[in-house]
């Protein structure tokens, strides 16, 4: 797992106002028999990014080059489906560090925090208003500030607290990673499987 | 003491440490690992020069990124040849049991842990594969990880997880002629919408359930995460004991016997308090068939495309610009359309189970000439089963092909895949966008809907089989 260390965040924002995007959108299996973590990026949406031609779609937004930024604003149970990182590694590599969004599937929103992507949860209300702002002028920025747990729209003073699990909120702080704090606890482990596992 | 529930009892004997307004330190009973979201994770251990802690409880099976033909020659695409390579060598290089390609215990993950008696009732498992929420069906706490996950289960045997909530799904009567537990989880799904049960962990309950199949059970299971769940189970019972002793080893226990007082306390108990409850009347079930491209855009099958999502007055962007990747119309009928695709499999129906219930629909007939039809088993077992009951050969006199076993066309990870704007009539458990290839158009069913359609070429409800062969033996399908 990839060690991330992250604080405030400023930046313009990629709108993609979808419902339901789920992980086979985010990188298609075709793409998943590498075996390192790296190079994702270039297949994140693949399918609406590119004509079955291989050409760029023009209509979709990473094409369009007044839409930049670290901050991915998706819609509703984003991520949902297929359990595969790839998915985080591919919106990582491509150079995003937020994904925000009104309600985010459960395994996403692990592998996004496991490998230092902020998944961002803000209201419903609030996610609209963000996609109309982005959509009128794509210069609209946002601030998040991780310490402090918020999420502001700077040009507008929206803002809103977000809600990370403190122990996760603290490794990201800090660049912890959870395998060296597992690996420090082999002796609790080991004592807990002589006396309580089901396995023998 | 204060009433639990079986989610709780099996979770809070495997909390080998709270942290504070944290996840919890879970203990992992049973890993189970295939090619494509292990090697990133062994890459983890290799880095850090550490071992596996825990060899003997990881088993590893080759299933998401190999062919399912000619398993015996080279894998002809190279990445997925190497990815399969990948694996053989971190298991050979970690003391890792591997039922790779051609190794008669192969088969799709979640098809053999339960076959060859590694999911064991009160068990935690998981796997880096979001179907592994099928091995509930046996009373177990298992769920699908990412690969950081994988990694932490490798070198320390536990996994770092916040507790979900609970739900309990209640269904209740008699199932109809021709609804299957596949239709069961379906419209369940429909109701509550792909998002219905994120956050939490389900327990399925109630007669309808009872009455199932340990393999009518796994699908139920299985299609959990479709609706956003972390996982789904059911408690186990005569049916999951009578399961269990007829297999020929179980493994993580020292025998059937010794555990199955153990196994019997494996309920909730009365009055434990879940944070949502829902019922159903599993006898208003009917054939069920997506429309959409997500799980949750589901109807009966001699019903109408609806004209927006359940609750919505109008129709969404979301949902028109699914219903245009399908070349539908809200209002549109399905019954009688054209179909080009038929894909029975995947870890959702690729059991025997499966085959025989799409077999009693084939038998005597004939494939429809515009069908082309990919018929995959689960498993090397499930293959060798359908030979050893003349299922394979009533599948060739119908004009089908039996594969050999793998993920295959549920995930168009190898070459299985449904060509650009096809319709594919499909077992297996997700309707997305291009799941079963770019541009594919996916109507998730049962076995039965997929043999009547193969049959037709057209949607087709498969009740009209079944009413003319009301007395052939094998229409119990889906029940035990």
């Amino acid at each position: 797992m990839a060690k991330v260390k992250l604080d405030i965040l400023e930046s313009t924002c990629v709108p993609l106002p979808f419902e339901n995007v789920d992980t086979d959108q985010i990188i298609p299996a075709r793409f998943l028999s590498a075996t390192s973590r790296q190079g994702f990026g270039d297949n994140l949406f693949r399918d609406w990014r590119y004509t079955k031609n291989g050409e760029k779609n023009s209509e979709f937004v990473l094409n369009n080059p007044d839409y930049t930024g670290k901050v991915l604003v998706a819609g509703k149970n984003f991520g949902s489906g297929s359990s595969r990182e790839h998915a985080v590694w591919a919106i990582f590599d491509y150079g995003f560090r937020a994904v925000v969004s009104s309600f985010f599937a459960d395994i996403f929103m692990n592998n996004a925090l496991n490998n230092g992507l902020l998944p961002i949860v803000i209201s419903d209300d609030l996610l609209k208003k963000l996609h109309d702002l982005v959509q009128n002028d794509p210069r609209t920025r946002v601030k998040i500030d991780l310490e402090k747990q918020t999420f502001t729209i700077l040009s507008t003073g929206d803002s809103m607290k977000f809600a990370i699990n403190p122990y996760k909120k603290e490794c990201l702080l800090k660049g912890l990673d959870d395998i060296d704090f597992l690996l420090s606890m082999k002796s609790t482990i080991t004592s807990f499987e002589n006396n309580k596992s089901l396995l023998k | 003491m204060k009433p639990k529930t079986l989610f709780d009892k099996i979770w809070d004997s495997h909390v080998v440490r709270s942290i504070e307004a944290g996840p919890d330190v879970l203990y992992i009973d049973r890993h189970y690992i295939h090619e494509v979201t292990s090697p990133q994770a062994f890459n983890g251990l290799q880095e850090r020069d550490i071992p596996v802690f825990r060899p003997g409880k990881t088993l590893a099976t080759a299933d998401h990124n190999i062919p399912t033909k000619d398993q015996h020659l080279p894998i002809h695409d190279q990445l997925s040849r190497n990815q399969v390579e990948r694996l053989s060598e971190n298991c050979k290089k970690y003391g890792i049991e591997l039922f790779g390609l051609n190794h008669p215990k192969n088969g799709i993950v979640h098809v053999i842990g339960p076959e060859l008696g590694y999911t064991l009732p009160g068990m935690t498992i998981v796997c880096g594969d979001s179907h592994t929420s099928t091995h509930g069906a046996f009373g177990t706490i298992a769920f699908g990880i990412g690969t950081s996950e994988v990694e932490m289960v490798l070198a320390t045997q536990c996994i770092l997880q916040p507790k979900p909530k609970k739900m309990r799904i209640t269904l209740d009567g008699e199932l109809h002629k021709g609804v299957t537990s596949k239709d069961i989880i379906m419209y369940v799904i429909s109701e509550i919408s792909a998002s219905g049960a994120t956050g939490y962990f389900v327990e399925y309950c109630g007669s309808a359930i009872r009455n199932l199949s340990m393999e009518a059970r796994m699908t139920i299971c299985n299609m959990s995460i479709e609706m956003g769940a972390r996982g789904g189970l059911i408690a186990p019972d005569e049916t999951t004991f009578g399961y269990l002793k007829k297999l020929p080893s179980i493994h993580g226990t020292n025998s059937f016997e010794s555990s199955l007082n153990e196994w019997k306390k494996l309920q909730t108990d009365a009055n434990a308090i879940f944070d949502m409850e829902l019922q159903f009347d599993a006898s208003s079930i009917k054939p069920m068939i997506t429309y959409g491209t997500n799980p949750g855009m589901g109807m009966a099958i001699d019903d109408l495309i609806p004209l927006s999502e359940k609750n919505n007055k109008e129709a969404s962007s979301s949902f028109l610009k699914s219903l245009d990747y399908m070349g539908f119309k809200p209002g549109m009928k399905l019954l009688g359309h054209p179909v080009d695709y038929v894909f029975i499999g995947s870890c959702t129906n690729g059991r025997i189970e499966d085959f025989r219930a799409f077999a009693q629909i084939i038998r005597g007939r004939k494939k429809a000439d515009n069908i082309t039809a990919l018929i995959v088993p689960g498993s090397k077992k499930v293959e060798e089963q359908m030979v050893a009951e003349g299922l394979t050969e009533i599948y060739t006199n119908a004009g089908f092909e039996v594969r050999q076993p793998g993920c295959s066309s549920c995930l168009a990870m190898n070459e299985d895949k449904i060509p650009q704007g096809k319709y594919a009539v499909s077992t297996s458990n997700r309707n997305f966008e291009g799941r079963q290839g770019p541009g594919a158009r996916t109507l998730l069913a049962s076995p039965l809907t997929a043999a009547a359609t193969a049959i037709t070429g057209r949607i087709t409800d498969p009740r009209e089989f079944l009413t003319e062969e009301k007395n052939h033996k094998i229409t119990r399908y889906g029940k035990s």
